[in-house]
């Protein structure tokens, strides 16, 4: 178990470093100073503004600076946004995003299990397809469509749901949707899918033929195994929630790390594009980590070796 | 004996002899094989082709194709001729899909947008295809050390966030057609390389290709005639999936303002564009590229799953 830890973790390390070099490489390969903007023009404003940030330097000193800044948390300058710095974009951002990301994992968690049981346990009836339709429709309908649908349907024509900016739970409802229903799909499926399969094991036949309830059969014992699947691809559908949030908060106008990140991709704010990448890719990467070792303690099947963990 | 007792009683013995048609005795005769021999592909194609689902997305994205070809050159109007005047026109015998916020004829411009589309698709998924088989066919066949140094690239690759590495290959590289091709391919092969692998891996023990290896074939050979083919199944399967997701990639990049620019037209950039018109209710702007978008994913998809269980040898009957 240790070792299997230990390893994963030499893993995610490496990964975090790939990422933090990459970001450093091109950052330092955008033809000009993030400085050669009109305001700044003048050369001494120049040369000291290179000097603050370190910019005169030698790129393995910068390199190392950069390096020990992400260390210790502090993501760099925002240019757009004098006086700012990516951090101050997070502690506002972030806990607004992740308020969404989480009820929204919550969401599509919960509505994919019961969508796929219902589906497998209806198996080839009007039930299963139904679930199956809804699936395919989720997976096939951008998360970005999806939101301007629902604004237009549910928001402008109804005035059913406010829209715009995060003043309480009914502001909440149609990005959560919008957001949830792609990840919901993918689960619907794979529960479908697995559950039909582990339906026809031996066990559950022992513990039918033990007398034991339907219920108690599909949560105690089908259910448990059918959901290892979900738990491996949970890391993708945060990935996937994450970029997703981008598109959400830019159409819902949500003032979250989203937003703050699509803004600094269209004023060409380098440094803050730069530093939430790693933020992001950071948070990503250790959530993949945690993914899976909890899948590795869940799943008695596997004995976390350090060896071979295909 | 309890056995036989139990078929006497099953079959009835009121059957009227001449429902019985009499099998010849002969020996040679009864080795001919009764049903027309199929290869894989032909099994495949004819289970294919019960999938009413997979077939409708067939048929819808050869449609696609087709207009994707051809709806620009039959219309009158050029992708980016702006005609203000005529902004905001609704669907009509001039502009069948109405027109945008600069008088553009939707119906021109949706076509051009299922080329940038159906072009970003197909080349990301062709580019993966090629690295994934080098890439897993090496790690696969090769074994050992090679094997297990090629996997732990691909677990540390497997790591990075896909979309964020190319929203940040896009912004340093600038927009384009080829950059957004090159981003998405990336990151992109490493999901068809463990599927690669994973092919080769399991094929590599089976007898017929030990067989082969004690006729004193050669690696290269093997590989080709033997391994290849046999993974081609779950590769197309991967293929067909890999293309909605680079579409979706390209709809959602374009939707971010780091996709295709003029004077090109893509889905994602329509639906872009349209954001605002939609609260005014000019819905055509949105409705279209938004349509054809989700269809194309949905047509791919239902294709995708169609072929799963087509080419899955386990299902063949």
């Amino acid at each position: 178990m240790l070792r299997y830890i230990l390893k994963r973790l030499l893993i995610m390390v490496i990964t975090l470093w790939i990422i933090v070099t990459l970001t450093f490489v091109l950052m330092v390969t955008i033809p000009g100073s993030p400085f050669n903007s009109e305001q700044s023009s003048n050369e001494t404003v120049q040369a000291n503004l290179e000097r603050h940030y370190n910019l005169d330097k030698p790129y393995h000193i910068q390199y190392l600076l950069y390096i020990k800044s992400i260390l210790t948390f502090d993501f760099g300058p925002s240019i757009s946004q004098p006086n700012q710095g990516v951090n101050d974009l997070l502690g506002r951002g972030f806990p607004i995003s992740f308020e969404l990301g989480i009820v929204t994992i919550i969401v599509a968690v919960i509505s994919g299990i019961i969508l796929g049981i219902l589906a497998a346990l209806r198996h080839n009836r009007i039930m299963d397809y139904l679930a199956m339709g809804v699936a395919v429709l989720g997976i096939s309908i951008p998360n970005f469509i999806l939101a301007t649908l629902l604004i237009q349907k549910l928001a402008v024509d109804r005035e059913w749901f406010p829209v715009a900016t995060w003043q309480g739970p009914e502001y909440m409802v149609l990005p959560i949707i919008a957001l949830a229903t792609g990840p919901m799909a993918i689960i619907a499926r794979l529960t479908r899918s697995t559950m039909l399969d582990v339906l026809t094991q031996d066990y559950i036949k022992m513990a039918r033929a033990k007398g034991l309830s339907p219920w108690k059969i599909i949560f105690k014992h089908a259910l448990r195994n059918a959901l290892m699947p979900v738990i491996t691809i949970m890391g993708t559908l945060l990935a996937g929630i994450l970029t997703g949030t981008f598109v959400i908060e830019k159409i819902f106008a949500i003032p979250g790390m989203g937003k703050y990140f699509v803004e600094s991709i269209n004023h060409r704010d380098y440094p803050v594009i730069m530093g939430t990448t790693v933020f992001y890719s950071a948070f990503l990467i250790i959530m993949l980590f945690l993914v899976d070792i909890a899948y590795g303690i869940l799943d008695p099947r596997i004995k976390l070796h350090g060896k071979d963990g295909d | 004996m309890k056995e036989l007792k139990n078929t006497e009683t099953i079959i009835p013995s009121n059957i009227p002899d001449e429902w019985f048609t009499k099998k010849r005795q002969d020996k040679t005769e009864s080795e001919i094989v009764q049903r027309p021999s199929l290869s894989y592909w032909q099994d495949a194609w004819r289970r294919l082709l019960k999938n009413k689902l997979a077939m409708l997305g067939l048929v819808f994205l050869m449609l696609l194709g087709v207009m994707a070809i051809l709806g620009p050159v039959f219309s009158p109007y050029e992708v980016n001729q702006a005609d203000l005047p005529n902004q905001y026109q609704p669907p009509s015998k001039e502009h069948w899909f109405g027109t945008d916020s600069l008088g553009r004829d939707v119906f021109t411009r949706t076509w051009f947008g299922a080329r940038i589309s159906l072009f970003v698709g197909l080349m990301a998924a062709l580019i993966d295809v090629v690295i994934g088989i080098v890439y897993g066919g090496i790690s696969g066949f090769k074994g050992g050390k090679t094997d297990s140094v090629m996997m732990r690239i691909i677990e540390i690759l497997y790591g990075l966030p896909y979309l964020l590495v190319v929203i940040l290959l896009l912004v340093v590289l600038g927009p384009s057609l080829t950059t957004i091709i090159v981003a998405l391919t990336v990151t992109g092969w490493v999901g068809m390389a463990r599927i690669v692998r994973g092919q080769v891996l399991q094929i590599k023990n089976f007898e017929f290709v030990l067989a082969s290896e004690s006729y004193g074939t050669k690696a290269s050979r093997i590989i080709r005639k033997h391994l290849l083919p046999n993974t081609m199944g779950p590769i197309i399967v991967q293929m067909t999936l890999t293309v909605p997701s680079a579409i979706f990639a390209e709809a959602f990049l374009s939707f971010l303002g780091l996709g295709i620019q003029a004077p090109y037209a893509s889905w994602g950039v329509m639906a872009n564009d349209s954001l605002g018109a939609i609260l005014s209710g000019h819905w055509w702007t949105l409705f279209f590229p938004a349509f054809f978008i989700s269809f194309t994913m949905f047509a791919f998809n239902v294709l995708g799953d169609g072929l799963q269980d087509a080419l899955d040898p386990k299902l063949r009957k």
